[in-house]
């Protein structure tokens, strides 16, 4: 028996399936240990398995506009904040109207329910204004307006110049790289300038001066200005109600800490294509970039146009978020395409703005009516029968297949085993990483799995056991019948792979998480065959229980059928082999 | 278990096999047949879709219930007559969702809920309550499924042939068809499950087609090359060939969701589970069928209607013809033939095999 094993090995195929199988052990082990590192030992379950929080939000009616809450704004604001609270699609979370002014976010449980609840009430509404006056949070005493106020607004809020030294006050066009298109650079010229400790260059601003044809609505709103305190939160929140993007306005800094007289909406949030949350390594602060759409564009090339012919303060764009201004930052040059905010971002409130920026703004604004914790859709008892049955079930395979192919199911199982093992550890970490959620028919649909999982074993075994049928010895036949096998599992994977691609790029909500289950069994499908399957094969093709083909092994020749071999010494082979194994 | 074990080893030689591409014209008859009373089905019954499509009505309570949540299902299944939704709300109070209902049905529901959960009515709040699966879901679903059908046929185009990627696509709308149609007659109430359930077919249709047409293509390598066997009769091949795979595979995948379905949803009373497992159970022993039964021979219907195929046919059945005017006896004749038929006939390429005497094919036995 030595020297037949010498000779086997010296073909080659000794080492690999050591190493295939040692690389799928540790990545077993380590997704194991890391599941159990990280603390999360059970993957995350859907609201229909184990519950979660709801989250009842209420339309707060607007004045002026009494039919704003409607069904086709309600169901606008379902589907956005669908998207918002679902961003990876992943996460399970449903969303739904209640009656005619409320809506209902369900989370499951696990999530950051602090932050959810942030996501799925912020409005959203972003605008794009010219700045007619800049001065100091609190309210202005006649006059005195401007000198305060830049200096300590808004500039820090807007932080951006990738190019400039952020001290020099100096005139913003010597900085070399603003001949670049990119907003962020023009945002930096401005903030140079805001920056500056010195609140001189704001001093000239006189307000009023930048407001033309004075009539009797600027004049309101002059006062209104004068009268703002934006070191009030309440106020501040308050400045810009119920006013439409083509009228002017009023609108505090998001620190309270500036105020301005802000123009007609130029841009809207609407006309951002795509926002990303990125962190800027040379100033080490976190700013949102977005693409604008076509239409989008030129109104910004547009605006930017103008003011960069203005004089300070008139020559801002305030970037205005529900209100607040988010940054307000100088422009000298045309620009199109592309922005970037830069305010006091940390990574969370970055990620969460792009986010939100990304699904649109919510027509409506919310406020949070209740918040309640709610059990599990499934009934407990309804769970555990659907387990049982699942359970007998899988016992039935594993009856069948050990019927059928006898020793083979062992690799069968054992392949199953470790796409379990691999399924569960991944889905188990995948909660914390991205927010993944298993619900019911996720968990039906990886039953399922294990159909598409055991037929990559059952075509290979076939194939297999076509190749003894041929009068084959066992080793040969491994080693013959994987090119064949393996074309077949590929191509038949990708298909599925495809379908779980396509699905989960274009759909949403459950359709997306279902997609994501589908791809990822899919994908471990071909990681077990290919690691774990073949090699075990191979290994034990080498042992006496497979390799003679002992009647229980599924492999023996004369129960398969083989023919007596026509060429040479085949049979000879199989029958020294058969008396070693009695 | 030995005489299935038997039966792989004769299928894998040919000494039995049916033929299923010959009877092709009866399958195709009952499928059509299935799809039809699957269509009428649907037509007649409709689709009977759930709380999470049409959105409906909301029963929530402040106090706590005297019986449990699951008590609580029941009763509301029995006063609305429809699967119904129950949470626990984190004051105790119970959040009933049920299917759509008009106002005086709800009332009714509300009274009697409020007898079976010994809540005063006066404490349940009836609302409306809008789909959590809306139509955007369902529109962005749809344009998915769209786009996905598109490059699949392309993939399959180009991975095999143009021919295989039609019929496969013809027996995926045969299996979606079906599962549907049975779930309208049925009447279960359509959840996201189902849904999900629905998608799962579409890729395990897909799924088992391409592993058929794979051997398929492996059989019918160099077919012009040879003047032995027609197309159909290589392809009838491949399906025995095949056989055994696609029996275990739809056994093992059937198996589990049998057991969620009768045991699970019929013995145990899971009802919820009811909505996927009905329609996987259904969608995968149709998908099973028609890979065998439908999509490969018309495959092989598409396939002999190739100037070459329909050639070589020709040649073959000329040969055949001669062969018989040599004046052999018609019963010796019969059994090269069928000897020929039982070659491997590339069923597998590159094996040697000995013509065996052992003439048993279905053209044989018929």
């Amino acid at each position: 028996m030595a020297a037949p094993k010498k000779g086997r090995g010296s073909s080659g195929g000794q080492g690999r399936p050591g190493r295939a199988l040692a690389l799928i052990l540790i990545a077993m082990v380590a997704l194991t240990g890391g599941m159990f590192l990280s603390g999360h030992t059970t993957p995350r379950l859907g609201i229909d398995l184990a519950g979660g929080t709801s989250i009842t939000l209420k339309a707060k009616s607007q004045p002026g506009k009494p039919e704003a809450i409607n069904e086709t704004n309600m169901n606008t604001a379902v589907s956005i904040i669908e998207r918002r609270v679902n961003g990876l699609g992943v996460s399970e979370a449903e969303v739904q109207t209640q009656g005619a002014s409320n809506i209902i976010v369900n989370i499951p449980k696990g999530t950051n329910s602090a932050q959810a609840r942030e996501q799925v009430g912020t409005t959203a509404q972003l605008y794009f204004r010219p700045v007619l006056t800049v001065a100091g949070g609190a309210p202005t005493p006649e006059g005195s307006a401007s000198p305060s106020a830049t200096g300590s607004g808004k500039p820090s809020a807007t932080p951006s110049a990738k190019a400039s030294d952020p001290e020099t006050a100096s005139d913003p066009k010597a900085t070399p790289s603003d001949g670049a298109t990119t907003q962020g650079r023009a945002v930096t010229g401005a903030l140079k300038k805001d920056a500056t400790p010195t609140p001189s260059g704001a001093s000239e601003s006189d307000a009023p001066a930048a407001t033309e044809t004075p009539d009797a609505a600027t004049a309101a709103l002059q006062k209104k200005f004068t009268e703002l305190d934006c070191t009030d939160k309440a106020a501040r929140a308050a400045a810009g109600d119920g006013v439409k993007p083509e009228d002017p306005t009023v609108a505090c800094s998001s620190e309270g800490d500036a105020k301005y007289l802000l123009g007609p909406a130029e841009v809207s949030g609407t006309d951002v294509d795509d926002a990303k949350a990125q962190f800027d390594q040379q100033r080490g602060i976190w700013l949102v970039s977005m693409e604008f759409t076509d239409k989008g564009s030129k109104k910004f090339q547009t605006i930017t146009k103008k003011l960069s012919t203005q004089q300070s303060p008139a020559n801002q764009f305030a970037i205005s978020l529900d209100g607040e201004v988010v940054s307000a930052p100088q422009v000298n040059e045309t620009l199109s395409g592309s922005a970037e905010i830069s305010g006091s971002f940390t990574q969370q409130s970055a990620e969460d703005l792009a986010n939100v920026l990304s699904y649109g703004a919510l027509p409506l604004s919310f406020s949070e009516d209740t918040v309640t914790t709610v059990t599990a859709a499934l009934g407990g008892e309804q769970l555990e029968a659907g387990l049982i049955a699942g359970a007998i079930g899988l016992a039935l395979v594993v009856i069948y297949l050990v019927a059928y192919y006898r020793g083979l199911a062992l690799i069968a199982l054992l392949s199953l085993v470790a796409s379990g093992i691999l399924t569960y550890t991944i889905m188990a970490l995948l909660g914390p990483a991205i927010g993944f959620a298993l619900n019911l028919p996720a968990v039906c649909g990886a039953i399922v799995a294990i159909g598409i999982t055991a037929d990559s074993f059952i075509v290979y075994f076939e194939r297999i056991r076509d190749e003894i049928r041929e009068g084959r010895t066992l080793r040969p036949a491994v080693e013959r019948a994987w090119p064949r096998a393996r074309r077949t599992i590929l191509v038949s994977d990708f298909v599925s792979f495809l379908a779980a691609a396509v699905l989960f790029l274009v759909t949403v909500g459950k359709v997306q998480g279902f997609a994501f289950t589908l791809g990822l069994t899919t994908l471990l499908d071909v990681v077990v065959v290919f690691l774990f399957t073949k090699p075990v094969m191979t290994l034990m093709a080498r042992t006496k229980f497979f390799g003679g083909g002992h009647p229980w092994s599924g492999l023996d020749p004369k129960r398969l059928g083989a023919k007596p071999p026509l060429r040479r010494s085949r049979r000879v082979n199989a029958r020294t082999d058969h008396p070693k194994e009695a | 278990m030995s005489r299935l074990g038997n039966l792989g080893a004769r299928l894998y030689r040919g000494e039995v096999g049916y033929d299923f591409i010959g009877k092709r014209k009866i399958w195709y008859g009952v499928s059509i047949l299935i799809t039809i009373t699957a269509i009428l089905g649907l037509a007649v019954s409709g689709l009977n879709m759930g709380i999470e499509f049409k959105g409906g009505a909301v029963f929530t309570t402040d106090t706590k219930a005297k019986v449990s949540v699951s008590q609580a299902h029941e009763d509301a299944v029995a006063a609305s007559g429809h699967e119904a939704i129950v949470q626990e709300l984190g004051n105790g109070g119970l959040r009933i969702q049920i299917t759509e209902v008009d106002t005086k049905k709800a009332d009714q529901i509300k009274a009697q809920l409020s007898e079976d959960l010994g809540i005063p009515e006066a404490k349940i709040n009836a609302d409306l309550v809008g789909p959590s699966w809306g139509e955007q879901i369902a529109n962005k679903a749809w344009a998915g499924l769209g786009i996905f059908m598109v490059l699949v046929v392309v993939y399959l185009a180009i991975a095999f042939e143009w021919r295989m990627a039609v019929a496969a696509l013809i027996a995926l709308i045969h299996d979606i068809t079906i599962t549907v149609g049975v779930y309208a007659l049925v009447g279960f109430e359509v959840t996201p499950g189902t849904v999900i359930g629905l998608l799962t077919i579409l890729g395990y249709s897909l799924y088992d087609t391409v592993v058929v047409f794979d051997s398929l293509k492996e059989g019918t390598q160099g077919i012009t090359k040879q003047t032995r066997w027609t197309y159909s009769e290589i392809a009838n091949r491949s399906i025995n060939g095949t056989l055994v795979r696609s029996i275990n595979t739809t056994v093992v995948a059937l198996l589990p969701v049998a057991g969620l379905l009768f045991i699970g949803g019929g013995v145990l009373g899971a009802g919820m589970l009811n909505d996927i497992s009905l329609s996987l159970f259904v969608g995968l022993a149709a998908g099973a069928y028609s890979s065998i039964f439908i999509a490969t021979p018309l495959v092989a219907d598409l396939k002999e209607r190739e100037p070459q195929i329909k050639a070589l046919k020709k040649r073959i059945l000329a040969k055949r013809a001669a062969a018989a005017a040599k004046g052999e006896s018609a019963e010796d004749e019969r059994d090269d033939l069928t000897d020929d038929l039982t070659e491997p006939a590339g069923a597998v390429v590159g094996q040697r095999r000995q013509p065996g005497g052992h003439g048993r094919t279905p053209r044989n036995r018929r």
